[in-house]
């Protein structure tokens, strides 16, 4: 459909929700995945629930497709606009509509930031558990469509183990309220299959998300060792042990030093490794675990174990961690950050292949991970002006996907698949399982019109993806050892 | 143990049936024959409990692998040798439970408010769709967010969109120690204190209320238990090990009449309802079970004004559907989704709803 005629039919849409000049849609190109980037067709900025039921029905009617945008924080350029249709921005839907204390529900809308939501709540002694590192900005509304975590997923669960009941809006302009405020609700569980449907399968206009009670205490150790692959084991030991930690994060020598220069969280910075190793809980209860956990710690040999000693230095000892992406960016003018997980048993072994790797294709790699769920991140340096660079950048991206998936983990852990890992889904998945997705993707939008292009592939782009693995021939760098 | 993978020729069965469009029962133990609506008198009887083993366990990585039909106890025995545990505590109701029916009914025992339901553990599923076709979703891993999440779907929906061939689930350590408070109190005062308590850091791991008292179960290391307990108030500490397994597999004298049984799933904090019958409070309030003769539609149109649900457990009549009515359009999707999994309508049909 012709643009102008299209804006034309808006009429009932507010002149300030519509945003058609350049000058405006420029900022809409891209989202936290920079490296692909996308002028929109056209950006609207609803107000109502009224006005998206209204817009999604209007592109129904004329085939446009739509794209739904959160904060634009997104890694695997979920959000990426298209230059045939819709940017539907969801940054106007930035009320908490409804606490309640009793329940511990808090009802929000899609906007709302994710910290938002335990500041509003932090009074009563209740917060909202997943907390990816992207906290501060990114909306509850795409954390739902992510499935995001963060790093207290491994005891406290992600996005899907944390939501009550959406508000969906589906491609026809209907309202859909899926989940209940009740622990469970009748019928299929549509709320864990929203949950990471990277706005295929609808828009979400309100979430009612669990509140937890506030540990009492929270206490964390910082371990230093010798190796990575030593701090990988120490994770398995921990977690073996019966010990189920709030926060279990690695950081090796590069983000350690990086984190240190940015932030002077005081990391042994000689370390080649360092680990995180967060309580919390009932006080005696912490007490106990935080001894526990340093004997085990010096057993599995870390040359150093420091517990923070007050909570000025537990927050500082975190700040390293959350500003470690941040503190890598500054060593080189690009990074790309990989999502995949493994089985924690393969940490130590699909690390150390990646050091091979980024020898080899002479671009460096910084870890910083949330290790006790085996969800790696690693930050592949790069320099987007150098011809090439990118492109080798993302076959090597590619190849840690796929040694991801070889030791029995997957593409992505949270950051979802977006236009980014849309190739190695051809790997995960075979073509009768895609097929399913879209026969799933075809009960909610049966014309495809709700993020096209995105996280699932269709058989003819893995067709052409394989065909370019097999006719290939040679992989590069046939004399490392692959999985 | 035994450890047979039938995968192949369930896959075959089952094309078989989508040719002929024969419905299939799929059985596992039985244990849960009473729970839902009746299997289809036509249906062929597909049984899972030959295709059975456990995969892969490795308490390190907090995760066990099993095919379907291994028995429940087989599971648990294996996690509990390794002090570990199936933290959604779920249901038996017979020695026969399988783990592919556990997870068809997605029933969860008296820990669920505290540590999750039973789809919160899934973390992979193999299964057999109503074209005969094996699927694998989710994994082995704790985080996966790569497609839809079909793996979590599968939970609670008894089989009518898959035979679940493989689950994948996530196990927990198990508590260093446990013990049980009961307090006295009438109903309506249990269920503020469990909304006080639950708003609290409390290492509480089931509340439930019968009779004028309330019981609470407290888990995890012996100081902190004693800690715990004298912030809860005056209590009486008792030594009830069955409680909490006879309320899970129904084995209290409560649930042993021939009336139907209501669950009502509510907002946990609802005060009491005003249904007259006869009511035992689980879930620290969130899962009401009940004994009534008032008018069903009632019942119903009350849970529904709260946000809640209301499904017959247990002894249900035919007048009565068994499962919470849905809205039309979420119904109208539901049967878009059934139809995306099984487009012959095979599997199960008309066990959750008439219409799926
Ligand atoms: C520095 C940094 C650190 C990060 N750390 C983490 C981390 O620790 N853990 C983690 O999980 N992620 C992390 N992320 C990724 C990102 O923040 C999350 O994926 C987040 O959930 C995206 O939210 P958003 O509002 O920015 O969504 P957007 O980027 O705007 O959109 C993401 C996807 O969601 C869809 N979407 C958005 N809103 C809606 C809606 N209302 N209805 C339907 N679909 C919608 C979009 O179409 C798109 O597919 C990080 C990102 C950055 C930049
Ligand atoms: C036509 C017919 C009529 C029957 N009538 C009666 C009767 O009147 N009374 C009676 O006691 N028995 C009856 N049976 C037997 C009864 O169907 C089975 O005993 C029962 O369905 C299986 O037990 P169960 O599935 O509840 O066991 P569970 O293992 O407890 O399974 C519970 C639920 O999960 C589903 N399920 C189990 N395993 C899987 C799996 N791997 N994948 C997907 N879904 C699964 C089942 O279909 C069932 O809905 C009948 C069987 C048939 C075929």
């Amino acid at each position: 459909m012709d643009r102008n005629t299209f804006i034309a039919g808006l009429s009932d849409l507010p002149a300030r929700c519509i945003l058609k000049d350049e000058a405006e849609l420029r900022p809409y190109e891209c989202d936290g995945l920079s490296a692909y980037r996308r002028l929109p067709w056209l950006v609207l900025l609803p107000e109502t629930i009224e006005q998206v039921q209204f817009i999604l029905a209007y592109c129904h009617t004329h085939n446009v497709p739509v794209v739904a945008r959160g904060a634009g924080t997104g890694l695997s350029g979920g959000a990426l606009p298209l230059d045939n249709g819709v940017l539907l921005g969801l940054a106007k839907f930035s009320r908490i509509i409804d606490i309640d204390l009793p329940n511990r529900l808090a009802r929000v809308q899609p906007g709302v930031r994710n910290l938002a939501i335990t500041q509003a709540v932090a009074e009563h002694g209740l917060y909202y558990a997943p907390d990816p590192s992207s906290q501060i900005a990114c909306s509850i509304g795409g954390n739902v469509a992510e499935n995001a975590g963060g790093v207290h997923c491994l005891k406290y669960g992600l996005t899907v183990h944390n939501i009550a009941e959406l508000k969906l809006i589906t491609i026809e302009g209907e309202l859909l309220t899926i989940g209940s405020p009740s622990l469970d609700s009748a019928g299929y569980d549509l709320l864990a299959l929203l949950t990471g449907s990277e706005g295929l399968l609808g828009v979400i206009v309100e979430v009612t998300v669990r509140l937890l009670p506030a540990p009492e205490q929270a206490q964390v150790v910082l371990a230093a060792f010798d190796s990575v692959a030593a701090a990988g084991q120490a994770v398995a030991d921990i977690i073996s042990q019966g010990i189920l930690p709030a926060g279990l994060e690695l950081m090796d020598t590069l983000a350690v030093r990086a984190a240190e220069d940015f932030v002077h969280a005081g990391y042994p910075t000689d370390a080649a490794a360092i680990l995180l190793c967060e309580l919390d809980g009932e006080q005696h209860e912490v007490e106990v675990q935080i001894d526990k956990v340093t004997q085990l710690l010096q057993a599995s040999g870390a040359n150093e174990v420091r517990r923070a000693r007050d909570e000025a230095e537990r927050l500082r000892f975190w700040a390293g961690r959350k500003a470690a992406f941040p503190a890598v960016g500054r060593l080189s003018p690009d990074y790309y950050c990989m999502d995949g997980t493994i089985p924690r048993k393969h940490l130590g072994q699909v690390l150390s292949t990646i050091a091979q790797w980024s020898k080899a294709y002479g671009l460096p790699v910084a870890n910083v991970f949330h290790a006790g769920d085996g969800n790696l991140h690693p930050l592949i340096l790069y320099d987007a002006n150098k011809p090439g660079e990118l492109e080798r950048t993302e076959e090597f991206g590619a190849r840690i996907l796929e040694l991801c998936i070889a030791v029995g983990g997957t593409i992505t852990g949270e950051h979802g698949v977006g236009m980014e890992k849309i190739d190695q889904m051809c790997v995960q998945f075979n073509e009768a399982e895609l097929q399913q997705f879209h026969a799933i993707k075809q009960a909610f939008d049966a014309n495809g019109l709700l993020n096209p292009g995105k996280a699932v592939p269709t058989l003819a782009r893995c067709a052409e993806f394989g065909s370019m693995h097999v006719h290939h021939g040679e992989l590069p760098f046939p004399e490392l050892e692959r999985f | 143990m035994t450890n047979t993978d039938l995968t192949e020729t369930f896959c075959e069965q089952i094309r078989d049936a989508e040719e002929k469009g024969t419905p299939l029962a799929i059985t596992g133990g039985g244990s849960k024959m009473f729970y839902g609506r009746r299997p289809d008198i036509n249906a062929i009887s597909l049984d899972t409990t030959r295709h059975c083993g456990i995969i892969s366990y490795e308490p390190s990585e907090l995760v066990i692998q099993a095919r379907s039909g291994t028995p429940l106890r087989d599971i648990e025995t294996r996690l509990s040798d390794n002090n570990q545990m199936l933290a959604f505590e779920p249901p038996h109701f017979s020695e026969n439970a399988t783990l592919g029916g556990t997870i068809a009914c997605g029933l969860s025992g008296p820990r669920r408010p505290y540590h999750g339901a039973a789809r919160d553990f899934v973390l992979g599923t193999r299964v057999i769709n109503g074209k005969g076709e094996p699927l694998h979703f989710g994994g082995q891993v704790m985080k996966n967010v790569a497609g839809y999440d079909v793996s979590r779907l599968m939970a609670g929906s008894l089989g009518t969109l898959g035979l679940i061939a493989e689950v994948s689930l996530k196990v927990l350590p198990r508590p260093a120690c446990e013990y049980t408070l009961k307090q006295v109190c009438n109903q309506a005062e249990a269920l503020r204190r469990f909304a006080d308590w639950s708003g609290r850091p409390l290492p509480l791991s089931a509340a439930c209320w019968y009779e004028d008292h309330l019981y609470l179960r407290l888990s995890g290391n012996e100081d902190g238990l004693r800690h715990a307990q004298h912030r809860l108030g005056d209590s009486l500490l008792e030594s009830l090990p069955d409680w909490w397994d006879n309320l899970r597999d129904h084995k209290h004298p409560f649930f042993n009449r021939p009336d139907p049984l209501w669950r009502l799933s509510v907002p946990p904090a609802t005060p009491p309802l005003a249904v007259k019958g006869d009511w035992f409070i689980d879930w620290g309030g969130a899962q009401r079970w009940l004994y009534s003769n008032d008018n069903p539609e009632q019942i119903r149109r009350l849970v529904t004004s709260i946000g809640g649900h209301a499904t017959l457990f247990r002894n249900a009549t035919e007048r009565i559907e068994v499962f919470h009515p849905l809205p039309t359009p979420l119904l109208k999707l539901q049967q878009r989704i059934k139809r995306a999994m099984d487009p012959a309508g095979i599997l199960n049909p008309g066990r959750l709803y008439p219409e799926l």
